[in-house]
């Protein structure tokens, strides 16, 4: 499992009611249902995801989550998670608002752009970076919408959202002192666990 | 008509009949003291009775989902596009049975069979049977084939809410169900659709109130026309624009009252084609059986309080274009299960068919559904070892 997934697991309680938004193929979600014995269910549109889902056994619902989440219950889940796709959201603000209507508690991971590559690659070649982790060119990517790790407190502090934790780590997505001390220049991926 | 039986078929099949001789009490209060039911089975059941599958039929359908009665035939089963070895139901693994519902008019017993007790046809005098008297006595044909627990319940439509019944009513009884293109209740509008169906056949003068075979009659304007009403409600906007257009029959127009444009002449086939094999009294029965069922009814409206008697996964499927059954109603019972804490998927297939497409061998939707009826499948197995 990937090391960001690692570290989610580690903060999930056993036997919760977990809604994975963007689950993709359902890694984390199958790895929680069957470890945890969460009551897990993941929305998703990839055709292909939601068919290895479904291959899988873990409760996938078709639903595409710029069309709002109006259908789930306020509080009507303990976690709600979204790992690497807030980016890809038409308004990421409102998104959490929702997650935390619906949650009692939120994990939610994102490439942080504020990433020294990232930074290097657009001072010195004057282009959007492009990484192994975000294979995108500009006019075709998913990622509609690039902040970093301090850009995610600050909306955070802003909307008064509590952070119970959060956690950086490198490509390798690997966790390092020198992360933790300076995570706005050396995580690629943040991780944080909020609540109201 | 096929020259030879294709591969994925199941092959010639011949219908079956139980007898039950224990009455069956009805919702509507009455009961039945004795029935048939006709059906037909497809693949193997196993030794330990686990691989069954039952087909929920809809309004229309019967007992012939698979296959072919006679080389003669000019069309398999209702279902056969999903029906058979290596298909989505597949009959390699799984033992498939379909039958006719009560009250049907194609073998099991019905408006047009002889009611014991009189010795007459029972016409109008048939009850009006529930979804949930059908499950009862789906259930009870389950116990004559030895079977306990199926491994799923698939159904569209109508079926679809045989299944969901199914789900509450016995829920150690099936793995899986498996509910296409259906709604936990009828919106009022379909409710007034099935109206104007139901209208159009008693008002048609040779429905003598339901007792038409007593007076040589057939009532085949009204069937006709709650058949063309029907069917323009399965059909998307789309779908008949794209099939028909305004396509002429003439070069120019007649301006009269005969057939000017194709779709007229298209919905006029099906109308009339459709009362030569199926009974007006059963229409309106089944009809009835829609506007009827409302598990939630049990629960003070609370669909999430009722489901939570289920222990089956569950997979429900919508298709973008249905009307009658729109995606919103399937979400319905996808979000009330969601909230019953059960196992839930649901895909939302791209069709452009209407509320037809659950019959229509779309690839995605095939896809959806063999993938989640392997699970089942393989789970059987796994269990076995």
């Amino acid at each position: 499992m990937r090391s960001d997934l690692e570290i989610i697991d580690e903060w999930v309680q056993p036997n919760i009611r977990v809604l994975d938004l963007a689950c993709g193929p359902g890694e984390l979600l199958h790895h929680l249902i069957k470890n945890k014995q969460v009551n897990g269910y993941g929305l998703e549109i990839g055709h292909d995801d939601l068919n290895i889902c479904i291959e899988k056994g873990i409760p996938v619902l078709e639903q595409n989550i710029d069309e709002g989440l109006q259908n789930f219950d306020d509080q009507s889940f303990d976690l709600v998670l979204m790992t690497h796709a807030l980016q890809q959201f038409r308004r990421p603000d409102l998104l959490i608002d929702e997650m935390l209507r619906i949650g009692k508690e939120c994990i939610i991971t994102f490439p942080n752009f504020g990433h020294w590559r990232s930074r290097l690659h657009l001072a010195l070649k004057g282009r959007m970076p492009v990484s192994d982790f975000l294979p995108y060119n500009w006019y075709d990517t998913p990622n509609i919408h690039f902040f970093t790790f301090q850009d995610f407190e600050r909306l955070c502090k802003e909307k008064n959202i509590k952070v119970l934790r959060w956690a950086a780590v490198d490509g390798q997505l690997k966790d390092h002192w020198w992360i933790r001390s300076m995570p706005n220049l050396f995580s690629e991926t943040a991780i944080f666990h909020i609540s109201r | 008509m096929p020259d030879v039986i294709p591969a994925d078929s199941v092959g010639i099949v011949t219908p079956q009949i139980a007898q039950f001789d224990t009455p069956l009490a009805l919702s509507c209060g009455q009961s039945l003291s004795s029935y048939q039911l006709i059906y037909e089975t497809y693949g193997t059941l196993n030794q330990s009775a686990s691989n069954a599958i039952l087909i929920c039929h809809a309004l229309s359908g019967d007992h012939h989902a698979a296959g072919y009665h006679a080389m003669s035939d000019s069309k398999p089963g209702w279902w056969d596009t999903a029906i058979g070895p290596g298909k989505a139901i597949d009959t390699n693994k799984f033992f498939v049975i379909a039958l006719n519902n009560l009250g049907g008019c194609c073998g099991s017993t019905g408006p047009t069979s002889i009611n014991p007790e009189t010795g007459q046809r029972w016409e109008a005098s048939f009850p009006i049977v529930t979804v949930e008297d059908w499950v009862e006595s789906q259930a009870r044909l389950a116990d004559l084939l030895g079977i306990q627990t199926f491994a799923a319940i698939v159904g569209g439509s109508l079926g679809g809410m045989q299944v969901l019944e199914w789900s509450i009513r016995f829920p150690t009884r099936l793995q899986s169900a498996v509910i296409v293109a259906s709604a936990p209740k009828l919106s009022t509008q379909n409710i007034a659709f099935n109206e104007v169906a139901r209208q159009s056949i008693r008002r048609d003068p040779d429905f003598f109130d339901g007792n038409y075979i007593d007076n040589n009659s057939v009532p085949t304007n009204g069937l006709g026309l709650a058949r063309m009403l029907g069917h323009i409600t399965y059909l998307s906007d789309d779908a008949m624009g794209a099939k028909f257009g305004r396509q002429m029959r003439h070069d120019s127009y007649q301006y009269n009252y005969g057939i000017e444009f194709e779709v007229e002449s298209y919905l006029r086939y099906q109308g009339e084609a459709f009362t030569k094999r199926f009974d007006a009294n059963t229409y309106m029965l089944m009809t009835k059986a829609l506007d009827y069922f409302d598990p939630a009814s049990q629960t003070n409206g609370d669909l999430s309080a009722v489901l939570s008697r289920a222990q089956c996964e569950f997979l429900l499927v919508s298709f973008t274009t249905d009307w009658r059954f729109s995606p919103e109603r399937s979400e319905e019972i996808v979000n009330a299960l969601v909230k019953a804490g059960k196992s839930v998927s649901y895909a939302k297939i791209e069709a452009t068919e209407g509320h037809d497409a659950f019959l229509f061998p779309i690839p995605r939707y095939m896809t959806v559904l063999n993938t989640f009826l392997t699970r089942v499948a393989n789970r059987l197995t796994t269990e076995i070892k």
